[in-house]
């Protein structure tokens, strides 16, 4: 169960192997969970992960295979998670995501269809089963990592932040679709984060370590807040970078 | 059909569908049709106690038969009267209750399923020890138990945050009052150790004690208090001898207010003003049983001050001996910078054989923590661990944060309280939101 500050016991990962996720796995793992499924693409990486979470305090861990290249096995994937978790389960992080170099594979319609395979299909479904689980447990809490550049898509990463804000504005509505159900959804917004899917990237202001996002996360799971940005002053700023003109926004955005 | 419950606190909402049975029958009815079930009273348990998510919350307010008090002053209630209901019949005819918590608005249910002890812990006992007999309805049957009548059950189901089963009605022997005022000392300490001293030295010769802690000043005043004792007026002691049911609150705080509207500067501010508002020493002071007893009472859903993000009471008790934890408590949190209303220390008595029951002779100390500080999680979590090298305990109608492998060590006997469960609800059917944070039961 989660406590009075939105610290869970039960946690399921979806892309646990990521530096982010990671990172809010070892903030929970400290706080109150003991039961930890971390799904994810490499073996050996999730091992580490959940060596990881076990030093910090979880007593059990397990991982659970998979590839989010075909929706078909979002579903199951999902019960896998759930099974092994074996009780009640508190929350459900979905940290599953993937960055490519943009003008590389613009005019590549595989890596394309990855791209929106990995950030909004796959996503989408596994939240599908996620929701049916969790709403005839009625409780739990979803967590869904979006980014700041779904808020306004840029020319540089469009397929990223494109993919990011279809499942960012389904998120929305789909937390809309959970009120009374006594299971909620947040979304997070992080700015960007020096992290491996980030490496080489040009620096850009309000980039932050992924310990602080872990921090802004936990304290958004105390207050319940909708969508939780990292850091919280990317709220303002994107307020006003979302209503740029097209072309002013366009320069400003023109090397990054 | 989900309703949204919560504690006092208003903290960890949660789902459940509501029932509201009047008879026997319907509660034996709902134990062999739903698996997760938890009975719940006028929710004044401060954290997840009386709440169940994805289950049922059997309420026990239309249990509502009330018997007459006799010559001894026994009495049989449903077990959703409410504290407030029965002092408004009682006290005109001269009964008061014998253990009261800072609010009349419990249920008798609720007050034995919590155990509630009051401001004469230290002399009378907490609630369990004034209850005669009590009825008790489980999946396994409806059961008359008693201190004599199958005590194991009995003692199980004190203080077991309704994890036994469903109490229906209760016989309690109240307590002869011959006016409805309490003559009141009050006493100003500038530290915390003199409170102490004074309270170990002077408290058995009162009634009622109880002091208020400023949990916020630092240094050489840290700890300052404000302590009053009481024991009720006799006729001879007052001008005016009368025997007035308590009146309604009149005051209503009608919406959430900001979330921050009570942080450290504002409460500062609150615990000065009051600090020096009290008088220095006075002896005698007559007031009314509900502003000696009840000062909370007066405004209705106070808790909405705390705005949308609630609060947690932290409530812990010590042995005797452990008095400095109780010093290195208030010091760590006068020192962490969370915002703290005037804390409540009471000294305990024994401790009645409840096997989940709260108080244990020594020192309790009790506030209330506005949500939001992201230290607060931390800095609780390293209170849990004084508390627990002094050997004591959390109070499980107060928690919302407790770790579960830390409740297991503060509450020794919960296996041979499983034990006793089993027997009555061997399919675990009874749990709640608690039971499940903190692996009271088998889920």
């Amino acid at each position: 169960m989660d406590n009075a500050f939105g610290q869970p016991q039960n946690v399921i990962v979806l892309g646990g192997s990521s530096d982010i996720a990671r990172a809010i796995t070892r903030k929970l793992c400290a706080a109150r969970a003991h039961t930890v499924v971390l799904a994810g693409r490499s073996q050996q990486l999730l091992d580490t992960a959940a060596a990881e979470a076990q030093e910090y305090g979880a007593t059990k861990t397990d991982t659970v295979i998979f590839e989010a290249t075909h929706t078909t096995n979002a579903g199951h994937i999902v019960s896998e998670c759930f099974d092994k978790v074996g009780d009640r389960v508190d929350l459900v992080v979905v940290a599953i995501g993937l960055l490519a170099n943009q003008f590389e594979i613009e005019n590549d319609a595989d890596k394309v269809n990855e791209m929106v395979m990995v950030n909004f299909a796959w996503p989408v479904v596994a939240l599908a089963e996620i929701r049916r689980r969790l709403v005839e447990q009625g409780s739990g809490r979803i967590l869904v990592i979006s980014s700041v550049a779904s808020v306004r898509v840029r020319r540089s990463m469009y397929l990223y932040a494109g993919a990011k804000a279809g499942l960012d504005r389904l998120c929305i509505g789909l937390a809309d679709s959970l009120e009374g159900t006594g299971v909620s959804l947040q979304l997070l917004r992080p700015g960007v984060v020096r992290s491996r899917m980030t490496e080489g990237q040009s620096p850009v202001p309000f980039t932050t370590g992924v310990n602080e996002v872990a921090e802004n996360v936990m304290r958004g799971f105390a207050s319940g807040e909708r969508v939780i940005w990292s850091p919280p002053l990317l709220r303002f700023v994107f307020a006003v970078l979302r209503h740029l003109p097209a072309p002013l926004y366009r320069k400003i955005t023109a090397d990054r | 059909m989900s309703t949204k419950f919560t504690g006092w606190g208003r903290t960890s909402a949660s789902y459940a569908t509501l029932c509201e049975p009047d008879s026997e029958t319907q509660i034996v009815n709902e134990f062999a049709i739903e698996d997760d079930l938890i009975p719940r009273g006028l929710g004044r348990s401060y954290g997840d106690a009386a709440q169940v998510s994805g289950g049922v919350v059997m309420s026990n307010l239309a249990l509502r038969s009330m018997g007459p008090i006799d010559d001894d002053g026994v009495v049989t209630l449903g077990a959703g009267i409410s504290i407030d209901e029965l002092l408004t019949i009682s006290i005109p005819q001269g009964w008061f209750v014998p253990v009261t918590p800072g609010t009349r608005q419990v249920t008798i249910g609720g007050a034995v399923a919590a155990d509630v002890h009051g401001k004469n812990h230290h002399v009378d006992g907490s609630f369990g020890a004034h209850v005669l007999s009590m009825r008790l309805v489980t999946p396994r049957g409806a059961w008359d138990i008693s201190p004599t009548q199958d005590a194991e059950l009995f003692w199980a189901t004190t203080g077991a945050m309704g994890l036994t089963g469903m109490i229906t009605s209760v016989t309690l022997r109240l307590l002869p009052i011959e006016t409805d005022q309490v003559l009141v000392d009050t006493e100003r300490f500038n530290t915390l150790d003199g409170v102490m001293a004074s309270m170990r030295e002077g408290d058995g010769a009162y009634q009622y004690s109880v002091a208020w802690v400023d949990c916020m000043t630092r240094g050489a005043h840290m700890g300052r208090s404000i302590l009053t004792r009481a024991t009720h007026a006799r006729t001879q002691d007052v001008k005016e001898a009368t025997l007035r049911a308590p009146q309604a609150s009149k005051i209503v705080v009608p919406f959430d207010a900001p979330s921050g509207l009570l942080n450290p500067l504002t409460v500062r501010a609150f615990n000065e003003l009051w600090f020096r508002s009290s008088p220095k020493f006075q002896q005698g002071e007559s007031q009314s049983l509900t502003t000696f007893f009840h000062p909370l009472d007066g405004v209705r859903d106070w808790n909405r001050l705390y705005g949308k993000k609630g609060f947690v009471q932290y409530q812990f008790c010590v042995p005797d001996e452990e008095h400095e934890t109780v010093v290195s408590c208030i010091d760590r949190l006068s020192s962490s910078g969370v915002a703290s209303f005037l804390a409540v220390l009471k000294r305990f008595g024994p401790s009645n054989p409840g096997l989940l029951s709260f108080p244990m002779p020594g020192w309790t100390l009790a506030l209330d923590l506005p949500v939001g500080p992201s230290s607060l999680p931390g800095v609780l979590d390293d209170l849990d661990e004084l508390v627990l090298d002094a050997g004591g305990r959390i109070y499980l109608a107060k928690d919302a944060r407790l770790a579960p492998e830390k409740a297991r060590r503060m509450y020794p006997r919960v296996d041979d309280f499983l034990a006793i469960k089993e027997r009555v609800d061997p399919q675990h059917q009874l749990t709640s939101d608690l039971a499940r944070r903190l692996h009271l039961v088998g889920k």
